[in-house]
């Protein structure tokens, strides 16, 4: 398992995209702090980053290098080894390089210029993102065989998630208006991992306005220590759930 | 503290010539304070040894000092009221007064004046009292340098710190006040002023102005009450050089105005409050060099508000600068700085060349629906923000700051 581990790690730093991905994270978080003149504002356009950039990054680059590695992984299966095996060591190299990607990015300037709760907090998610997204795009790969078609399912996830989520509550939240909706809405928030991050960042962000009336409710459950680890815990299930979903899949399939 | 009770009865030799010092405690010949006063003529020094006195309900019917050296405890044993002032110009000076009784027919306080003037309350030690210091037709009174405490725990069974009613030209200075349900309240009080007091902790508001006119409150710290403070149905009222900080909750506001009119606010510090201020039916005053940071909303004006005019603050860091319920808008903004602002300055003169819009269409969707806050910040609300900018829907369209500044104002 480490040998194939290592084996794509490297093949995915010989690749340079990461490198470029990783440089690019760099010069914006370094600028983003630089530019502005207090380091909370520094902060919201990193938030933006985060949330936007590191899951697409994450879904497309991994969606399109489990197509790329087809006959590799065609390769591997027929060599004596588990298929279980085969697929968590290839999920386990795109997950860590990208994540030491977001950490030397991202992490290395929030830890110099911002190394409060707020900017842990978006380390931690940030951190977060990355695997879920891994995980998510080889969903996508191994449910289907057509690239094109795998890719564009995996773009269509990334905007789902991103946009066409928070477009959908916003809708719901209009129309039950005359409905006491706060409480289900923090339900309706583990659903999407980008809105679950982004809410706990905030919580440590925008702590004021938050004590409003929802705000308290979304404060009562996740600003409490039980709230945070119950949080991480359900973005953990977002990456074991689809990788358990890909393994299974993955098992059976024919290749 | 002696050199000065020295020069006091000095003073008083010289004026009355003929007063007295009556001294009590439990090695002197009067052992209670009621007995000094039933001795004392108008005039009299009364000087109170420390140590512990039931004196259950002490009336002070004539024009005395009353002095307690070392802070001598007055136990009211949770009957009685401690401190009934009911002479004019009576001095209750360096006492401590505990456990006053509670009621809900009688407002029994530690010290209470009842229709007198000139009276003054200094260093005195409050501690567990229903109400603090209560002011009923008090004239022109000073309370100065009390320390008030109590540990109420429901409104309805609490009183407020310093409590005046239907009184005129008090002094309410240097207090320090924690634990009641209104820190400092006043109803029906007039030329008055409130300078330098701390108001923390307390259950309802720091500060409570009700039909109270022309009064000023300046330089005082309300700090984590329940709701802040609230100013209502007052005018030409003054406030200068506050601090308003961390009063939070969806009912929370660093200060409320509520039907107020011809007031200003001028150099105070809103610093993590939900609503830095909310207004309702506020109008003519005039709020300049204010300093409006971390707050959730820095300014919940309502459409009910009108000739609001606002100079030269700074609001920097707040969630929302902002928030409105109508599209009418009959209030004044300029030369304000905005840490929001994002226009250009061509000209070098300081002042941005196109308007800033303070309130931003997401402020206007969570007024209309509040558990939309959970977008909060997505890419999503960025967008409607984008859109809501070139395209003017939602927010009203004449609320704006046409010179707004490009450098926050030294505050």
């Amino acid at each position: 398992m480490k040998k194939i581990i290592k084996y794509v790690i490297i093949d995915i730093l010989r690749n340079k995209i990461m490198l470029a991905y990783t440089l690019f994270l760099l010069l914006i978080s370094l600028s983003v702090f630089n530019l502005e003149d207090n380091s909370a504002k520094g902060l919201l356009s990193l938030l933006n980053i985060i949330l936007i950039i590191v899951p697409l990054v994450s879904i497309m680059f991994s969606a399109i290098y489990v197509y790329n590695s087809a006959e590799f992984l065609e390769l591997l299966v027929s060599q004596p080894l588990k298929r279980k095996t085969i697929w968590l060591s290839v999920f386990s190299g795109l997950a860590s390089s990208l994540a030491i990607a977001f950490f030397v990015g991202a992490g290395i300037p929030i830890l110099l210029y911002e190394a409060t709760a707020t900017g842990f907090m978006m380390l931690g998610t940030g951190l977060l993102l990355s695997v879920i997204f891994v995980a998510i795009a080889m969903l996508a790969a191994v449910i289907t065989r057509d690239k094109a078609k795998g890719i564009g399912v995996a773009i269509l996830l990334w905007l789902y998630f991103s946009l066409l989520f928070d477009g959908l509550v916003l809708f719901v939240l209009f129309q039950f208006a005359d409905y006491p909706m706060e409480k289900i809405m923090v339900g309706v928030s583990t659903l999407n991992p980008i809105d679950l991050s982004r809410i706990l960042i905030l919580l440590k962000m925008d702590v004021s306005a938050l004590m409003g009336y929802t705000g308290a409710i979304f404060k009562n459950f996740f600003g409490t220590q039980t709230g945070v680890l119950l949080s991480f815990l359900v973005l953990t299930l977002w990456i074991v759930i689809p990788t358990w979903l890909s393994l299974r899949k993955f098992n059976r399939k024919d290749l | 503290m002696k050199a000065f009770i020295t020069i006091i009865v000095f003073v008083l030799f010289a004026v009355t010539g003929n007063a007295k010092t009556i001294r009590v405690g439990k090695l002197q010949a009067i052992k209670t304070i009621q007995q000094a006063i039933q001795i004392a003529a108008k005039g009299d020094t009364v000087l109170v040894d420390a140590g512990l006195y039931h004196e259950k309900n002490l009336i002070i019917n004539k024009t005395i000092f009353l002095i307690g050296i070392n802070h001598p405890v007055l136990d009211g044993e949770n009957q009685y009221e401690n401190i009934s002032i009911k002479a004019d110009g009576v001095v209750v000076d360096g006492f401590k007064v505990v456990h006053s009784g509670v009621s809900s027919i009688e407002d029994f306080a530690g010290i209470k004046i009842y229709n007198r003037r000139d009276v003054i309350i200094k260093n005195n030690i409050l501690d567990d009292t229903f109400f603090g210091i209560y002011s009923q037709y008090g004239t022109n009174c000073t309370i100065e340098k009390n320390t008030l405490t109590a540990n109420s725990k429901e409104e309805q069974q609490a009183g407020n710190g310093i409590h005046c009613w239907k009184s005129d030209s008090m002094r309410i200075i240097a207090n320090t006040i924690s634990g009641h349900r209104d820190g400092i309240y006043f109803e029906f009080v007039t030329n008055s002023v409130i300078w330098r007091n701390t108001s923390f902790n307390n259950l309802r508001y720091g500060l409570h102005f009700m039909f109270s006119n022309n009064d000023a409150y300046i330089t005082n710290i309300f700090k984590n009450n329940g709701a802040g403070v609230a100013v209502m149905f007052s005018n030409h009222v003054k406030m200068f050089n506050n601090y308003f900080e961390e009063n939070w909750g969806d009912a929370s506001y660093g200060l409320l105005l509520k039907e107020i009119s011809d007031g200003y606010i001028n150099n105070n510090h809103f610093t993590k409050n939900t609503t830095g201020i909310h207004m309702e039916g506020a109008s003519r005053i005039a709020m300049e060099k204010n300093v409006f940071d971390n707050n959730g909303w820095a300014l919940k004006i309502q459409a009910s508000c009108m000739d609001i005019v606002l100079t030269k603050n700074n609001f920097i860091s707040n969630t929302f600068d902002v928030g409105t319920n109508g599209s009418l808008v009959l209030n004044t903004f300029n030369n304000n700085y905005w840490d929001k602002y994002d226009g250009y300055d061509l000209n070098k003169d300081k002042i941005g060349d196109v308007p800033y819009r303070p309130v931003s269409m997401y402020s206007m969707i969570i007024e209309q629906n509040p558990p939309a806050m959970m977008l909060f910040r997505s890419f999503m609300t960025s967008l409607l923000d984008k859109t809501e900018k070139i395209i003017p829907t939602l927010t009203p369209e004449n609320l704006k700051d046409d010179h707004p500044l490009m450098k926050p104002l030294p505050l």
